[in-house]
């Protein structure tokens, strides 16, 4: 009989020596390239040091002279902000019931789950770019750039609640003879309720946050103001531009955190 | 009177779940339906009012035959089958009166259904019953804040307002302790008297089938083999219902085949 081992050894996460070694290989060798064929310039970025050190002392100390073009830009951003989350929400939630595995026939499903990756797949950004080529520059591209973005995200999320409901109640409500949207009011708005308004919350919040990049490519509110800034190299504006914009979304999310427990 | 004749339902392709059976309900007795987990209690039950659709056969209930029956003539029809679930299925999240009222959503127009501007006669109705079952001070109260006794009271009164012909149970009291479960049979039991009502009850409890019931119905592995008055329900016949198990049965099936 021999001796029990005393040696052990985790297994690797990939089996397969060969394997293991061609990735780990591989991976430094794709580094090692990047590495000798990125064109990065060291003297260029000593430049861009002393650069950012003018910026930053021009942008100090931070100037509020011009506040009412501050307090003007962040209004347009509440408001796109808050007519971007009620559109968003309100066609998320048709969206959300075409998308729901248990309650919409497969056709509409893939429908629904194609009309959300679509709008997920596209950074704010580059559908901001879009749509500020389509109606111009200002708020109201804006506005329909967020809305694509509530979209993707408010409907997803509400979509995989339908599909976690307690299915009883909506098969009680068949088996009184409730027509469909009966049903859906029901059965299934209540059980969704508390998820919905607090996504709605957090949506508000994650659009005026969102407004304030989408301005920057000419789509409005507190976020054209700061390119304005930049472009007219006003660094001590921008500073208070950063400053505010830096407080008002740290008071809206411990704000919209604080709805959301309240509710849960 | 409900007739159920040569029921199959299958899923997929393995074996029936229900075999070939027959059974009928006449007037307004109390019906129990005994047997193992998986005997096809429920299938049979759901079967009626189409919860699952039958593979072949016919249901037929007071001259309308339910099997081929689609959309709004389904609608139509499943208001007059009350049904009453095991886990109650009540919306937690909204009031006693709304989910009393939701047993007449197949009556009232989806406005006002989603506005509750519910007709008179229906509130009235409602308090009737919920009086009747001892509930009537909880209307305003969300469902979840009940107690479970109470909320199975909630479902029958639900299912009540929809005036049907016949009463399907499933389980009611398997969520329930010993007393409220005796309060609950009790009580279906009388009200299937007061309103003349046919109940067909799905029960694991075999005592209080054979003390509330008028006709012990026995199921085995898709078929029934047992239908008497609950005295004849001896211990040969409680054997034959619940001895072995399921894996058996289908073995024995598969050999006989």
């Amino acid at each position: 009989m021999s001796a029990p081992r005393d040696t052990w050894k985790k297994p690797p996460f990939i089996a397969n020596p060969v394997l293991r070694w061609a990735v780990i290989l591989g991976a430094l060798a794709y580094f090692g390239w990047v590495g000798t064929t990125m064109p990065i310039d060291w003297n260029r970025v000593a430049e861009g040091i002393g650069r950012a050190g003018r910026i930053f002392g021009g942008a100090f100390p931070p100037s509020f002279e011009r506040s009412g073009l501050l307090i003007d830009g962040f209004l347009e951003s509440l408001k796109i902000a808050i007519l971007a989350t009620a559109g968003g929400v309100l066609l998320s939630i048709p969206i959300a019931f075409m998308s729901a595995r248990n309650v919409a026939p497969k056709p509409i499903f893939y429908l629904g789950r194609a009309i959300i990756i679509v709008a997920r797949s596209f950074h704010p950004v580059i559908v901001a770019i879009l749509f500020v080529k389509a109606v111009g520059f200002g708020p109201f591209a804006g506005v329909l750039t967020l809305i694509v973005y509530s979209i993707g995200f408010v409907a997803k999320m509400l979509a995989e609640r339908i599909e976690e409901i307690d299915f009883g109640q909506v098969e009680a409500m068949r088996a009184a003879g409730a027509p469909y949207f009966s049903t859906l009011t029901y059965a299934i708005f209540p059980q969704i309720m508390p998820r919905q308004i607090g996504l709605t919350i957090y949506q508000l919040d994650s659009n005026l946050r969102a407004s304030a990049v989408v301005g920057i490519v000419g789509a409005g509110g507190i976020g054209a103001t700061l390119a304005n800034a930049f472009g007219r190299y006003d660094y001590d504006f921008a500073l208070a531009i950063t400053m505010v914009i830096v407080g008002v979304i740290l008071v809206s999310e411990a704000v919209s955190g604080l709805i959301r427990k309240r509710i849960q | 009177m409900l007739k159920i004749s040569d029921l199959v339902k299958r899923y997929g392709s393995g074996d029936p779940v229900l075999k070939n059976l027959d059974l009928t309900i006449e007037g307004e007795s109390v019906v129990s339906i005994i047997g193992s987990s998986g005997a096809g209690k429920s299938t049979l039950l759901r079967c009626i009012n189409r919860l699952v659709e039958p593979t072949s056969g016919s249901i037929n209930l007071n001259g309308t035959e339910l099997t081929s029956l689609r959309g709004k003539n389904l609608r139509a029809a499943r208001r007059k089958i009350g049904m009453v679930f095991q886990g109650f299925n009540l919306v937690d999240r909204l009031t006693v009166m709304e989910n009393v009222q939701s047993g007449r959503l197949g009556y009232i127009s989806t406005w006002a259904a989603v506005t509750r501007r519910y007709p008179k006669e229906d509130i009235r109705r409602a308090f009737e019953l919920m009086e009747r079952v001892g509930i009537a001070q909880y209307a305003n109260t969300r469902a979840d804040q009940l107690s479970g006794g109470e909320r199975q009271r909630v479902g029958v009164v639900r299912a009540l307002m929809q005036d049907p012909d016949i009463l399907l149970a499933d389980e009611p009291t398997a969520s329930l302790d010993p007393k409220t479960s005796e309060q609950i049979m009790g009580l279906l039991r009388d009200l299937a008297g007061e309103l003349k009502l046919p109940v067909l009850i799905n029960i694991h409890n075999v005592t209080e089938a054979k003390e509330y019931t008028d006709r012990i119905v026995g199921m085995r592995y898709g078929r029934i083999i047992f239908d008497d008055v609950p005295a004849q329900l001896d211990q040969e016949a409680m054997d034959q219902i619940y001895a072995g198990s399921p894996h058996a049965d289908r073995a024995k099936d598969g050999a006989a085949a």
